[in-house]
This record gives structure tokens, sequence and C-alpha cells, in this order.
């Protein structure tokens, strides 16, 4: 393995990292939009205080896939027509989400805006599930080829561990999203959310649980990695306890970073279980590794040097955009609710 | 298992076609809207002139939807590659894959960043800073048209790479030849002014609509269609020159995928003529009937009066010798390179033809707009005529990678890797079943809704960016709780 192949791997851990906290609170606010805003005027709230960031929170996404497909064109080959209906779903969802922000600003009538609302919400929950089962399937080990190519049956996909992660990681984008509306918000918004999260948090705490015990007994982590593995989960765990604290003592900052952080250490999770792999064949022989699944050290360094020039000025501008809209957003509720 | 492998090749390329078509509606319809909207923005800040900053907001709004679908099914490109071509993913990342993320991190980014900034700072910047942001957003789509033509012509005329002989995998070379590729710079002007040309008929045919309709805002959207208009004529005149000057390139690139779109079986001779129409013995690889002008094609080819090009037939045998003894046995397994001649053929005339047409109804309009006398809301017959003109650039856009794409058949990766060995090997006909019906459903819905919304837009004219709205938001500021809540 060369250091440009080990930054790399770095490189889109960051970028799913950046992806899931930024884009896990959109999921979140989607989410919650069906839970805790009960007229129009909440749920456009909803929407109105994720509407100037959401796209590019969503490039998160699109830099880390286009950035795997450029430094790791065997790993991306391989994930992604291995769990093609997955990534279908995944589409779908952030497809209807999407459209669903620009058409529901366009809608006249009560009916039509509750449709957008609906399809927003569902959207908001597809993907995020979706995402999560993915990766909680691919670290237990899947039936790849020599060639690379992973024919999955139904039960590689839809297991114990990818349907409880899937879950958790879904509860834990909407407690993420909820943190985020109390941080952005006043009025009965912000209070239901923090309401709400104080029933969440307990029932996080035990899917965490739960998913510990399940990484542990189905997959590899802990065998090969005890030490780094424990930590990790030990830092998902504090995180989450950090938000909840947050939570109860009305310190929302601190709550969204406690959530935000939680998805990113569950993110640094499986990456450091699948180092230095980067996909896990039930046939050790076939795993796919950073060393042997790269392209050319070219081609990795020219994207190195561009990166290096172009993401400090993207971070820079991108977050100016968020210091632009610091207002809390009034709920706009009945005042008597 | 068999007639399913063919059965999956084909299914995946019926998605590649409807998606990237479909998602090709909504590029140069944001591309060419989110540059008129930041010229006219622009002129607001200079002239201070109020209609230009409801032109800008009018529009703004229209461009939005348009940008909003793109987006969305972007995002499928960003994915197929890997879920229905990852053989082709593993033979072309280290090429491919560059461009790509570099368009996310350089493009998307800056896009997407700035179109939020844009849309939600209306009464918060001033004219002059605010139009900094849609010109932001403007280059932003513009930049990601150059990273994936970067792509797409390394794939028509692949530079910069060598064949690795372990993986026998493309592998780059040399950074500097993939971006000058010849064809990238030969086909971006043509696309970027096709974006223009579509998004300028769009607002000149939006405009007529509701001039035919006889509603408020008359002043509005003539002037919306008037200054389109020139947008319009430079952008046509333009595409065409680009066009002749993209197609130079291609005679000498892919000479198969020239004969094919002049639909010259036979070596044509000197001087040569240009068939206007004509049908044709695809079985046979013959032309059954044509009309056609002489010394055209030798004028179009090569800009003078002499010069003949070789025909499909002599092509097939030479490309054949070229690729019967390669190493690879698909490659050697391609039975000929004829390609979809008709299609092909006819794409071609569509796509020029209406380019004509729009140069002269752009003439046209500009006279009557010049006129003191003429008033353009009481010609009915040509206010139909530009409404119904604004579908033309979609197709005509479409006919353009019509052409590009099916002349590339049954290449991939030009003269390296065929497509019938670049689908995934993993997926099966039924999900390539239920994810076409999918997308399928998805687009209709897509699509009608936005035409739907656009057209509402249109019908409320400029109610939509002052009326109700306006009222409302004095309404939510007034708002006492509103107030004290935005402390």
């Amino acid at each position: 393995m060369t250091a440009l192949q080990f930054l790399w791997f770095i490189l889109i851990c960051v970028l799913f990292s950046g992806f899931f906290f930024l884009e896990g609170f959109d999921f979140g606010v989607g989410m919650a939009a069906g839970i805790i805003a009960r007229n129009d005027e909440e749920k456009s709230t909803m929407l109105e205080i994720i509407g100037p960031h959401w796209v590019a929170n969503e490039t998160w996404l699109v830099t880390a896939g286009g950035a795997m497909f450029a430094s790791f064109p065997l790993w991306y080959a391989s994930l992604f027509s291995g769990y093609y209906i997955m990534f279908l779903l995944v589409l779908a969802g952030l497809i209807l989400r999407g459209v669903s922000f620009e058409f529901v600003e366009h809608a006249e009538t009560h009916r039509a805006r509750n449709l957008w609302y609906i399809v927003f919400v569902v959207g908001s929950l597809l993907a995020p599930l979706m995402l999560c089962i993915i990766f909680f399937s691919m670290i237990q080990g899947i039936p790849i080829n020599a060639k690379g190519d992973a024919h999955l049956a139904f039960f590689d996909i839809i297991n114990w561990l990818s349907i409880v992660g899937g879950i958790a990681g879904v509860l834990l984008s909407l407690i993420h999203g909820l943190n985020y509306t109390r941080l952005t918000t006043t009025g009965v918004l912000r209070e239901r959310a923090r309401n709400l999260n104080k029933i969440l948090y307990p029932i996080l705490f035990v899917g965490e649980v739960v998913v510990a015990l399940l990484v542990i007994f189905q997959t590899d982590f802990f065998q090969k990695k005890p030490i780094s593995s424990t930590i990790i989960i030990l830092l998902i765990v504090l995180m989450s306890l950090m938000g909840a604290w947050g939570t109860w003592k009305d310190h929302e900052g601190w709550s969204l970073a406690g959530s935000g952080l939680s998805l990113v250490s569950v993110v640094i999770l499986i990456f450091n279980g699948l180092f230095p792999r980067v996909m896990i064949a039930n046939n050790p022989a076939n795993d796919l590794l950073v060393a042997n699944s790269s392209s050319s050290p070219m081609a990795l360094g020219i994207m190195t040097i561009v990166v290096c020039v172009l993401l400090p000025i993207v971070l820079a501008y991108f977050i100016w955009s968020y210091t632009l809209f610091t207002k809390r957003m009034a709920s706009n509720g009945k005042v008597n609710d | 298992m068999f007639s399913l492998g063919i059965s999956v090749l084909s299914l995946a390329r019926i998605q590649f076609a409807m998606t990237t078509i479909f998602h090709f509606f909504f590029v140069p319809f944001s591309i060419g809207m989110g540059f008129i909207v930041a010229v006219m923005e622009t002129i607001y800040a200079i002239k201070k002139d109020e209609i230009y900053n409801k032109m800008a907001r009018f529009w703004g709004k229209i461009f939005l939807l348009s940008f909003a679908v793109g987006i969305v099914t972007g995002l499928i490109q960003e994915f197929q590659f890997g879920m229905n071509w990852s053989n082709y993913s593993r033979f072309m990342g280290d090429i491919f894959g560059a461009p790509l993320a570099i368009e996310a991190l350089l493009a998307f980014f800056l896009e997407s960043t700035f179109v939020g900034v844009w849309m939600f700072t209306w009464d918060r910047f001033k004219p002059g800073i605010h139009a900094i942001f849609i010109w932001l957003t403007s280059i932003g789509t513009m930049l990601s048209a150059i990273w994936i033509l970067t792509a797409n012509s390394f794939m028509q005329h692949p530079t910069g790479f060598t064949i690795n002989a372990k993986t026998h995998r493309v592998q780059m070379t040399s950074f500097s030849d993939i971006i000058s590729n010849p064809q990238l710079w030969r086909v971006f002007p043509h696309l970027i002014l096709g974006a223009f040309v579509l998004a300028s008929f769009v607002i000149i045919g939006m405009s007529a609509w509701a001039l035919i309709r006889k509603q408020k805002d008359t002043k509005f959207f003539k002037k919306s269609m008037y200054f389109s208009l020139w947008i319009g004529l430079v952008s046509s005149f333009g595409v065409v020159i680009a066009g002749d000057y993209q197609t130079q390139q291609i005679i000498q690139d892919q000479p198969m995928k020239f004969a094919a779109t002049e639909g010259e079986y036979e070596d044509s001779g000197s001087p040569a003529s240009w068939k206007i129409v004509a049908s044709f013995d695809t079985k046979d690889h013959k032309v059954k009937h044509e009309i056609s002008v002489p010394y055209m094609l030798s004028l179009l080819a090569y800009h003078k009066p002499e010069g003949g090009i070789k025909g499909m037939n002599t092509l097939n045998k030479e490309l054949k010798q070229k690729f019967d003894h390669n190493k690879s046995k698909s490659i050697r397994d391609i039975k000929d390179y004829y390609l979809p001649t008709t299609t092909i053929f006819w794409s071609f005339r569509i796509m020029a033809g209406f380019g004509a047409l729009f140069i002269l109804v752009a003439l046209v309009g500009i006279y009557f707009s010049r006129s003191k006398k003429f008033q353009i809301e009481k010609q009915r017959w040509f206010l139909y005529v530009l409404g119904l003109l604004m579908w033309a650039p979609i197709v005509a856009n479409t006919c353009g990678w019509l052409i590009t794409e099916l002349g590339r058949y049954p290449w991939i990766v030009y003269g390296l890797y065929t497509i019938a060995d670049a689908v995934s090997a993993t997926t099966t006909a039924g999900e390539l079943i239920f994810s076409n019906i999918l997308y399928f459903l998805l687009f209709a819905i897509l699509g009608g809704v936005m035409i739907y919304y656009c057209r509402q837009t249109m019908h409320k004219g400029l109610a939509a960016v002052e009326g109700p709205d306006a009222t409302e938001q004095t309404a939510k500021t007034a708002d006492p709780f509103s107030k004290e809540a935005f402390n």
C-alpha cells in the first residue's frame, strides 16, 4: 500500500463523514417534519431551515461517490453493482426528496402541498435507511468472486445487523435532525423537538448496545482490531451521551455536535474495520484491498493536487454560506398550541 | 442464462439512454437559464431598471425548477456507471473517475452552495452583490459541463493513456492530454450555445403563450421576449458555427459517425452531393431513395466545392481489417461496424433544420420588435409559432446527443472497449426491468409536474414573484410572534 492509496482511503472516509454529519440532519429534519410539524406553516418552517443548504450537503455524497470512482474504481464498481436494488432505492429517496423542496413551493392547494410534504418525509427516511443497511451489510463479508463481482443473496443484504444498524442509523439521523431543529427554530417546534429527543435518546442507547453486540459477533472487527474498534464504539456512545446531556440541559449546540459526531464515529468504525480492505469477501482471497483496487499513482497524484488546491476554497465558502443563516426561525404555529 | 445475458445488455442500454436523455432536458435548460438570469440581474444592478429585477426573479423561479430536477436526475448518472456498467468502471476508472470527482469538487459545490445563498438572500444584499451569487452558480453549471465532457471526449477519442499490460485496464499517462482533448474543446462551445438557444427559446415561447392568453403583464412578457430573442439569435448563429467546427474533428476521428450522419454507404466521390432526405436499406447497406443537392456535402465537410468522403461500406472494411486481429476476443467478435444509420441521419437533419429555423424565427421576431407600428401581441399566428417552437431546442439537443452517442457504437470507449463488455456481470434482467419501470414512472411524474408548475407560474405572471407572495411576507413580518422569534 502506498501513501497515496492510504491518503485516499482516509479522504473517502472524510467525505462520507461529512456527508453523514451534514445530510444526516437534513434527513432528520425531513423525517421530523412528519412528526413534530402539525400544520402547513410548521412544515414549511422545517423545509426552510435546511432550504439554503441541503443541495450543498448532498454534494458531499456526490463527491464521495466521484472520489471513490476516481481513487478506487474497483471498489466503486463492486459496491454499486453488488447493491444494485439498494442503491436504486437510495436514488429514488434522494430524487423524491430533492424535488419536493421545489415543488412544494409551487403547490397551490392544501392537498398538493401535503402530498409533497409526505414525499419529502418518505424520501428523507428511505435514503438514509438504505445507505445504513448497505454499510452494515457490507462489513459482514459478502460473496465476491475473483473478478470482484458481488453476487448478493437476499440475506446477505437483509440480516440482523443490517436491519438493526439501519434502524439505529435512521434513529440517530432523526435525533440529529431534531437537534438541528432545536438550534435553528424557536417556539413550538423547538419545544417539541426537545421533548421528542428526550424519548428517543433512551431508545438510541439500547440500539447502540445491540448494534455493538452484533458487530462483535457478525463481523471480524473485534478479532482483527479489538482495541481501536472498542475505542470507536465507546466514542459513539460518548458522543451520544453528550447529545443527550445537551438535550436535558438545553445546550443545543452541544447536542448537535454530539449527534453529528456519533454519526461520524459510526462511519469511522466502518472504515477502521474495513482497513486495509475496502470490500470484505467471504473468501479472504477475494477481498478488495486498498492496495489492489486503486487507480494508478498518477491519477491519485493529480487528484491529490486538485484536492489540496480546491478543498480549502470549497470549505471556506461552504462555511461562509452557513454564517449567512444564523438567525432562528419562528415556528409560526398557533400560539395556543 | 445466455439469452438473459443479452437482454441485460439491451436493458442497461435502454436505461442509459432514458436516464441521460431525461437528465439532459434539464442540463442545457439550467445552464442557459442560469446564464440569462445572471445577465438580467446584472443589468438590473447596473441600470436599476425595475423590470430587469422582475425578469430575474420570475425567470429565476423557472430556473430553480429546472435546476432541482436536473440535480436529482444527475444523481442517477453518478451511480449508474457503478450499478449497470461496473466492468466499464473497472476498465475506465483511472481516466473517468478523476473528471467526475473534480466536477463534484470544483463545480457541484460551487453551484449548489451559491444557488442556496442566491435563493434566500434577495432582500439581504445589494443587487450588485446578489448578482455575483447567480453568476457563481452559472459558472458552476458550465464548469460541470466541461468536466463531464472531458470524460465523454475520452470515450469518443481516447488520448493520454496506455493499456496496463497486467490489468488490461486503461491507465493515465498524461492528464494534460486528457483535458486538451480536441473533441472536448470542439464540443464544449456547441453544447453551451445549444443550452443558450434552449433557454432563450423557452423564455420566448412561454412569453408567447402568456401573450396569447392576453393576461396582464403584457409589457413584462414582451420585454422578456425581446430580450431573449437577441440571445436566441446570437446563440443560434453561434451554435451552427460551433457545430461545423465540431464536425471537422469528427470527420477525422470518427469517419464512420460522419458517414452515417450523411447516409453515405458508398464513397461519395468528388465533388460530393448532400442528401436532404433519403431512405435506407440498412440490411443490404445501400441508399434506397434520396433527394440531394450537388456540391453541398463537399462544402459542408471541407468548405470548398470539391473533395469526397469515404462511405460506410469502405469504412466498415477498414475497421474490420484494423480490429480483426485484436487481442481481445470480444473485439474480434464484432460482426460489423455499421451504425443505426437511419436514426443518426434523421437526427442530424432534425437538429440542423431546427437550427436554421431558430435563426430565421429570431430574425423575424427581432424585425417585428423594432417596428413601432407592429404589436406582437396582436399577431397571434406568430405567437403560436414561437409558443410551439419552445419545444424544438429540446428535441434538437437530444438529437445532437443521439448522433454523438449512437455514433460510438459498438464501442463504449472508441477503439478500446465494447459496450457488450462494459455491462455489470451481477445485474439481472429482473433488476433492470424493475429499475427501468421505476425510473420511467419517476421521470413521468417529475417531467409532468415540472411542466405543470412552469405553466402555472406563467399563468400567474408577475403575481408569482410579487403578488400574494409579497403580501404573505409582510404578514409574516408583521406577526409579533415572528418578530420576537427572529432575535
